[in-house]
């Protein structure tokens, strides 16, 4: 929706940042001076091995949660100098997710599902735009369907259906196929890539899948909570 | 407004799937129980007031020596009640040359407004409901008066100037008691006959009522009109509460029954509702973090939570008022003879103080748990264990407390009750808790003396599951307790009544009775080979001081004991429908200075204490006695009692008159025209009719305790059931895991029984400890009843802990553990 990317074209910029936690055996650093910037519509991996710290820079980035020390700016935003409040609006304007287990309301159809961010930004058209893209993801004739009606994989088209519903600048997956078979899971990363090439979103990935991260622009690797390397990879 | 009219879609969509089904079933529920509650003892307690009413013949009586002014017939037609007036005085009338000093009740149209006239054709004959008040020109006379002038009906009877033919012999009327002890023989006119008697004239003692009865608010709103006004001197205001004591313990008893049953189900309804809230919490964890993630604000989250609560309070309300009105239909029903056509119509009034309930419930209860969602981490979206901050407890408990507070008051009304019986919810709550956790430990212990791994896991996931192990027995037994507690106390007050209405029970009084005529009188009974009554004196006297203070400068809460006519009696030895609760009882041969007995409501309400000494004015004489003793008096025991005892020998230089009651079958009824006739002077009054008033009393009282009972039962086990369903969520994935590693459905299904076996077992223990003990409390307390321990209510508690927690355990757990485990363990959608 809205874009306000730094001059240079940063949607998201990443800043000395660190994750502390205290556990019983003491203070836990679970990421430590992280720093990089993703430009707009690039597409970009973060992977490593479990344990690395993966889910917790994805979680610093989308403002689910807030670094020890450091700063992340998310689309203009410095998210440290907002309250939970601010920080969820920020998401509501320009954050899409993609979750591992699909994360859709039991209560809700698949249609309801799509529309609920559409909603929660108080879109009138929430309708008639979900409708459009669940057709899209090709479930247009099991919008009535419940989530415990649906196969694993076409929950996680709903779930990439309602990431892509509010047009966000920037779209979270974490593990979006660690749930589905292989083959499920390579149709549903074709489909997030047609939609995000399509709509110029900027794609952040987290995956210890090697193959889906060589399809992304960029993989940014961690180790042990640092950041081992930052590649680009060939067209 | 985006929040509300999200919040709207959202809770048509989760109606829909059934998410909110459990809550909303708790809500439903109590509304359904509070409607229908509040209706039966609103009917019945209404009814039975009436009943006990009947002691007046009205709702309310004015007297006065004076003619009652016209004001107050006028204020009564204002407030649209019906009257009737009375008009009563001494007169000797005549039957031929016979003579009898009797009181002469004149009666207009009407009379009485409560009750009804019982007549007969002969001396101690058959009686029948009388159509009607004397017509013109005749004369209804008792049985003794009957017999002292020697008349029968058909003869004629000279009032006055008046030349009156007895018609009919009346054997009852209802507000035969008021002046009870000063009874003479009485007749009944027409109050129009009255001016042409004659008798009325300057300085006569002429006693005037207006009878008033109407609508309870009407009666409420005139007696407040009375109050406020002025009332002359001779005026005085008559209302039930201080004209029976017989016929109001039972009644007041009743009523109080009837209030704990509301107490009870409210409380039942506060655990349901909370058990509940807590569940739906918990359950909208996941949507509000994924909410958040989404972009929602905490003060959507709140915004769509309350909205949404309020939603499931208006659609609770509405079909919980639909099923208690249909509980209110078929009680009404069931209950027509109690709850009689010509009551007013309850209306909306206990729909809208249920829904008000239910509100203040779902406030006190459910609010915490949904406030506790607005601090869901969005980072749960990620980390399945990343959860709210729990509630400030103290928060948690103060905001229940004050729902539960603010509706017990609108219950009980009354400070102090509020404060006991907040004080003991809590004192309960909190030794359920302790004791539940000690009894959930202690459980673990015995996991693995077990008969196999169901045991091993049942047993295991209590003690695992500590902390809300013990909340659920609390929250099963503070409602067992309170279901047992209704039992036991349902039990005592009908074991209760039951004795009161002993067929050995004396049926007749006899007042009047000279010091010379009391060995006739018993012989009279021993010549048949009957047992003689039992004969006390009677003394009159008026109450002149307390510790030498005179009586109308000693402060007292109340003042109409220092101001009535004393009736004095004196006893060897404290009788057995007496108990004594403060002092010692004089030896049988006690003779030093005079000592006196007081008894409880009159020594509170007079501030007498022990010790006090009190003097009196008899004959004439001065008498001073110090209080020995204070007596409570079951007055349901049909005996003659006396609020002042006195030491023997005290009272035997005055004069004195003697009182006694005595059973008499109807084969015997002979004998009682023989007393009459042979001592004209004594009058008998026929208790049969007062016993049955106090027998349909208590018969409606019973039947009115027992339909609640069974229906607040009923609906507190549907309450408890709807309490476990909301604590099934928590084990639907293990389950589903064990048998996912390979574990019997059979077994899995024996573990999570042998869970809920565990923890209703527990529940029942703990309630019956706690039932035994408020029950003890209660019927002392409240009731005044003696309370009896019962082992066997123990094994009832535990038994219905078991039952009802298991069989509501096995209907929940049966979906769950039947469901594939796939879907439980894939849950994540």
């Amino acid at each position: 929706m809205s874009n306000q990317s730094g001059a240079d074209g940063t949607v998201l910029k990443v800043h000395a940042a660190s994750k502390k936690v205290s556990s019983p055996e003491g203070s836990l650093t679970i990421l430590s001076d992280v720093s990089f910037d993703v430009s707009r519509g690039e597409t970009v991996a973060i992977i490593g091995a479990s344990g690395a710290g993966k889910s917790t820079l994805l979680a610093l980035l989308a403002g689910l949660d807030l670094p020890t020390s450091g700063e992340v700016v998310l689309n203009g935003h410095n998210l440290g100098q907002l309250d939970e409040d601010g920080r969820a609006r920020v998401r509501a304007d320009s954050v899409g997710f993609v979750f591992q287990s699909f994360h859709l309301v039991p209560s809700l159809n698949a249609l309801e599902n799509v529309m609920l961010p559409l909603e929660l930004a108080g879109d009138d058209d929430a309708r008639a735009r979900s409708s459009d893209i669940i057709e899209r993801v090709g479930l247009g004739e099991r919008w009535s369907h419940y989530p415990s009606q649906l196969s694993g994989g076409e929950k996680q088209r709903v779930a990439v259906a309602r990431a892509f519903s509010t047009e966000p600048a920037v779209l979270f997956a974490d593990e979006p196929t660690g749930n589905l078979d292989s083959r499920t899971g390579g149709k549903i990363m074709d489909l997030m890539f047609d939609l995000n090439r399509n709509s110029s979103t900027t794609l952040v990935l987290v995956t210890h899948d090697s193959k889906l991260a060589e399809r992304c622009d960029r993989i940014i690797a961690l180790d042990s909570g640092k950041l081992a390397s930052d590649t680009r990879v060939a067209a | 407004m985006k929040a509300l009219s999200f919040a709207v879609r959202s809770f048509g969509r989760e109606l829909r799937s059934g998410e909110v089904l459990v809550l909303l079933s708790a809500v439903i529920l109590a509304v359904g129980a509070l409607t229908a509650v509040g209706f039966l003892t609103d009917r019945i307690g209404k009814a039975v007031a009436r009943q006990a009413n009947e002691v007046l013949a009205a709702d309310l009586r004015l007297r006065s020596q004076e003619p009652i002014p016209e004001q107050w017939q006028n204020l009564a037609d204002d407030y649209g009640l019906s009257t009737a007036r009375t008009v009563a005085f001494p007169s000797v009338v005549y039957a031929g040359d016979d003579s009898a000093l009797s009181t002469v009740i004149g009666v207009s149209d009407g009379y009485p407004l409560r009750g009804r006239v019982l007549i007969s054709d002969v001396l101690f004959g058959e009686q029948r409901i009388a159509d009607g008040v004397t017509p013109r020109g005749e004369v209804w006379v008792d049985n003794s008066l009957l017999a002292r002038v020697g008349a029968s009906v058909g003869d004629t009877l000279s009032v006055g100037e008046l030349e009156l033919t007895i018609s009919r012999i009346v054997t009852y009327r209802p507000d035969q008691s008021i002046g009870f002890a000063s009874l003479a023989p009485t007749l009944l006119l027409n109050i129009d006959d009255i001016p042409d008697s004659g008798l009325i004239g300057e300085g006569s003692r002429v006693s005037y009522s207006l009878l008033l009865a109407g609508p309870e608010n009407a009666v409420a709103d005139y007696r407040a009109a009375v109050d406020t006004d002025e009332l002359p001197d001779a005026l005085r205001v008559r209302t039930q509460e201080q004209s029976s004591q017989r016929a109001f313990s039972a009644a007041d008893r009743a009523q109080r029954f009837l209030s704990m049953t509301a107490v009870i189900s409210l409380l039942l309804s506060a655990v349901a509702v909370a058990m509940s809230a807590r569940r739906f919490a918990h359950r909208r964890m996941d949507t509000v973090a994924l909410m958040k993630s989404l972009g929602a604000t905490q003060g959507f989250v709140i915004a769509v939570s309350l909205v949404q609560l309020v939603f499931l309070g208006l659609i609770g309300v509405a079909a919980g008022s639909v099923i208690g009105f249909a509980a209110e239909a078929g009680l009404s029903v069931i209950l027509a003879d109690v709850i009689s056509a010509d009551l007013p119509d309850p209306g909306l009034t206990p729909v809208m103080l249920a829904g008000g309930s239910a509100f203040v419930l779902l406030l006190g209860f459910a609010l915490p748990s949904l406030l506790q969602l607005r601090d869901t981490p969005p980072l749960r979206v990620l980390r399945h264990d990343a959860m709210p901050p729990s509630p400030s407890r103290i928060f948690v408990v103060s905001l229940s407390l004050l729902a539960v507070a603010a509706l017990l008051y609108r219950s009980v009304g009354d400070l102090a009750m509020l404060v006991i019986l907040l004080g003991g919810i809590i004192l309960i709550s909190a030794a359920l808790y302790a004791v539940g956790r000690f009894l959930v430990a202690f459980m673990g212990r015995f996991r693995s003396a077990g008969v196999g791994v169901a045991w091993r896991y049942g047993l295991a996931n209590v003690s695992r599951r500590g902390r809300a192990s013990a909340i659920q027995v609390v929250a099963f037994g503070l409602g067992i307790t309170v279901l047992l507690l209704l039992t036991l106390v349902r039990t005592d007050l009908l074991a209760g009544w039951q004795r009161t209405l002993n067929e050995e029970a004396p049926n007749h009084f006899m007042i009047n009775i000279q010091r010379s005529e009391v060995e006739s009188i018993r012989s009279i009974f021993t010549d048949r080979d009957m047992a003689p009554p039992d004969l006390s004196p009677l003394v009159r006297a008026r109450l002149t001081s307390v510790n030498n203070v005179d009586s109308s400068e000693h402060e007292a809460p109340e003042r109409w004991f220092l101001r009535r006519e004393q009736n004095l009696s004196w006893a060897e030895e404290l009788d057995s429908s007496n108990e004594l609760v403060a002092g010692d009882w004089w030896a049988p041969d006690y003779d030093g200075p005079p000592l006196v007995s007081i008894e409880e409501d009159v020594s509170v309400e007079a501030n007498l204490k022990i010790g006090d000494v009190i003097g009196f004015e008899i004959a004439g004489q001065q008498l001073e006695a110090r209080v020995a003793s204070i007596r409570r008096v079951n007055w349901d025991s049909f005996k003659p009692n006396f609020f002042i005892v006195f030491s023997p020998g005290a009272l035997d230089e005055f004069p004195a008159t003697f009182i006694g009651s005595m059973r008499v079958q109807e084969v015997q009824r002979p004998l009682l025209v023989e007393l009459v006739r042979k001592h004209p002077s004594v009058s008998v009054i026929d208790l049969d009719s007062i016993l049955q008033q106090v027998r349909s009393i208590i018969e409606k009282a019973s039947l009115a305790v027992q339909a609640v009972f069974f229906f607040t039962l009923a609906a507190g086990i549907a309450v408890l059931f709807a309490a476990v369903q909301s604590t099934i969520d928590e084990r639907r994935f293990e389950s589903a895991m064990l048998r996912a590693l390979g574990a019997r459905k059979r077994i899995v299904f024996s573990g999570v029984m042998t869970e809920f076996a565990a923890l209703g077992a527990a529940a029942g223990l703990l309630a019956s400890a706690g039932a035994t003990a408020l029950a003890a409390v209660i019927a002392v307390e409240l009731f005044q009843l003696p309370y009896s321990f019962n082992p066997l209510y123990w094994l009832v508690g535990i038994s219905a802990g078991l039952v009802i927690v298991c069989a509501s355990g096995y209907f929940a757990a049966r979906s769950a553990i039947n469901s594939a485990p796939v879907d439980v363990l894939r849950g994540a959608t």
